[in-house]
């Protein structure tokens, strides 16, 4: 089933195409554009083929699993795979008139392509070393991006953001090492039948607890978070977005992966761990938020504590947490990059992220207004947008199992999440501008939006998802259920990728 | 100080390169099952390449090889990811191997594969690495 492998194919050629197009920064911005409209389009048909025959399964090279590279594809892949396709096709646009133009020639465009090939390949794997490659793949095009334009804070925050990655990766490698030892097998399908024969299952929650620090780090959990609100507000705005859309949520994804397919023998135990990993990630990111007067560096504080809510739904592991989660997913991508692409338009107008220096873009950019509101509010879980059914859903799971105090925190965490976006909104729309920034960088009806359209179609696209998701949630609960049925049941994907077995 | 004037190394260079360029295609060819391949074939080429540059100098090197060493690497990626295509073409797996056969006159046979396409690639693409590092670190030196 080659439709699998187009949405992977897609990032890597017009990364080679834009790389070796590397005198024209026109064509990369074409090839950009194109690209990823066509990994969108792609994405959709892939999503479309694995809700009519459940799984989608490519054996490389004729390789048959599970000693060959098979790529797989259940619903929840094939979902990130189209959110991916959706960021990436906004971030494409968005960087025709945000990136300076120092960034397009140290290849700008080819390391978004390898990111985005990272990325995908990372959701559609199904072999673990081979994940493992997908997210090395990812890093360094990470690292790369994260330090275009070389300035001093962000070398400060690519120390930190290389460092705890680098560290992740070797325990990853550490832990895949040590599975293999035991199991003799990387394959994903493979490990989830093997493993319950392992004599030493002590060995195995040992490894599924290394899995979970890497995992975690990469995810931004507690208490390996500190290297995203480190790092993340120092790249120029459209790779802020992107990493905030799409990064941790490998990590996330991750997890559910492997909690759900292969760690599944001590529940009780792991999942325990996964709770209050959960609780606590969602109560320091959301006070951490709380501390901060930087736009970014709130937004990213968020990303951490919505990390949680994810992490919740997977720790609870009963079927409408696990819903939830894949919703959560959902909504957080679309709603956190629509935030920081917001956060990018301010700073134009005003030159500056410090909420002290902002202020008066109600007046003057009405339209800018309403487009943060959407997305902050929907953050804030208010009904009747996309965050209210997220977070609903993730809450009732968390009665239903009778967590209480976690439930708790949770419902704490959105009253704190709504605190912070009303201090961005109070500062950055409803106050007068300061005087300070407006003789420096007066924001006159002068300064139009002419030429902007790539700024605020993105925005708008991803405020239509989350209204869409509000409005329309029906479907979109249930493919989310019809996803999280599929993980809570991994024979059907053992079976996809071995071939069902007498 | 790179441009070194050193006799022996500029004539051992003259008669080292071809040498070292026509093993590095001996490796590439043989490649696909026995030890060798476009990465190792690609750093032999390299480093003659380089051994060239240090002797002659960076712009003696340019203007040897013509192309830019970015136009290498690009091409490099390309044909390797243009070894996946055939394979699709025919329906069948993502990087499954094609083989075609050429009857040469004579007795012999010429075979060609799609992963000597992603050998080929993955050579252009380690040597134009490379030559983009070092000419950029030679010339850095020079400001």
């Amino acid at each position: 089933m080659n439709v699998l492998a187009i949405p992977l194919l897609i990032p890597l050629f017009a990364g080679a195409l834009s790389l070796a197009l590397w005198r024209s920064t026109r064509w990369q911005r074409v090839i950009a554009v194109l690209a990823t409209a066509s990994l969108l389009v792609s994405s959709i048909v892939l999503l479309q083929a694995v809700l009519q025959d459940g799984y989608v399964v490519l054996h490389t090279a004729q390789w048959a699993a599970p000693f060959g590279i098979t790529l797989v594809a259940d619903l929840l892949a094939a979902i990130m795979v189209v959110l991916t396709g959706i960021i990436a096709f906004v971030i494409a646009i968005y960087s025709l008139a945000a990136t300076p133009a120092g960034h397009e020639k140290f290849g700008y465009y080819p390391l978004l392509h390898l990111l985005l090939a990272g990325v995908v390949g990372s959701f559609i794997t199904g072999d673990l070393f081979n994940l493992f490659v997908w997210f090395e793949v990812m890093l360094l095009a990470s690292f790369a991006l994260l330090t275009l334009g070389g300035e001093r804070a962000q070398m400060e925050g690519a120390i930190k953001y290389v460092t705890l990655n680098l560290f992740s990766s070797a325990i990853f490698l550490m832990a895949v090492g040590l599975l293999y030892g035991m199991v003799g097998t990387l394959n994903m399908a493979d490990l989830a039948q093997k493993i319950a024969q392992v004599e030493d299952q002590g060995m195995i929650t040992v490894v599924a607890m290394l899995f979970l620090i890497s995992f975690g780090i990469k995810a931004a959990a507690f208490p390996l978070f500190f290297w995203l609100p480190a790092s993340y507000h120092t790249p120029q705005v459209a790779v802020s977005a992107l990493f905030a859309g799409l990064l941790t949520k490998v990590g996330v994804y991750a997890l559910f992966r492997v909690f759900t397919l292969i760690f599944v023998h001590d529940v009780a135990y792991t999942h325990t761990i996964l709770l209050w990993i959960a609780a606590l990630t969602m109560l320091t990111g959301v006070l951490g938020a709380a501390a901060q007067f930087e736009f970014r560096r709130i937004l990213s504080f968020h990303i951490v504590s919505q990390i949680g809510y994810m992490l919740l739904g997977l720790a609870l592991f009963t079927p409408l947490a696990i819903i939830g989660g894949v919703f959560y997913i959902m909504h957080h991508i679309l709603v956190k990059t629509a935030l920081f692409l917001v956060s990018g338009i301010s700073y134009r107008l005003l030159g500056s992220y410090e909420l002290r220096d902002l202020g008066g873009l109600y007046r003057k950019k009405p339209l800018l207004a309403i487009l943060f509101l959407i997305p902050a509010l929907s953050l804030a879980g208010i009904p009747p947008l996309s965050g209210f059914f997220a977070k609903f859903i993730v809450l009732r799971a968390g009665i239903e199992a009778e967590a209480y105090v976690v439930t708790g925190i949770a419902l704490l965490v959105g009253l704190l999440t709504m605190y912070s976006m009303i201090k961005i909104w109070a500062e950055v729309f409803w106050k007068a501008t300061p005087e300070h920034t407006h003789e420096q960088k007066p924001l006159t009806d002068a300064v139009v939006d002419r030429g902007h359209w790539p700024l605020y179609v993105p925005i708008m696209i991803l405020g239509c998802g989350t209204l869409l998701i509000g409005f329309y949630g029906q479907p979109i609960f249930v493919l989310a259920e019809q996803a999280a049925a599929q993980l809570l049941n991994p024979q059907g994907y053992i079976d996809a990728v071995l071939g069902v077995q007498p | 100080m790179m441009n070194s004037n050193t006799v022996i190394l500029r004539t051992a260079a003259m008669y080292l390169m071809p040498l070292q360029l026509l093993f590095s295609i001996f490796l590439l060819l043989r490649g696909h099952d026995e030890p060798g391949g476009g990465f190792i074939g690609g750093l032999v080429a390299a480093g003659a390449f380089v051994l060239f540059a240090f002797s002659y100098g960076s712009d003696a090197l340019r203007s040897l090889i013509r192309l830019d060493p970015r136009d290498l690497l690009g091409a490099g990626l390309l044909f390797g990811l243009a070894s996946a295509i055939p394979s699709l073409l025919r329906g069948e797996p993502l990087l499954t191997a094609q083989w075609w056969t050429i009857a040469l006159p004579g007795d012999a046979e010429l075979k060609l594969s799609s992963p000597l396409i992603f050998d080929i690639g993955v050579y252009l693409a380690v040597v134009g690495t490379i030559l983009t590092f070092v000419i950029q670190l030679m010339e850095a030196e020079h400001e």
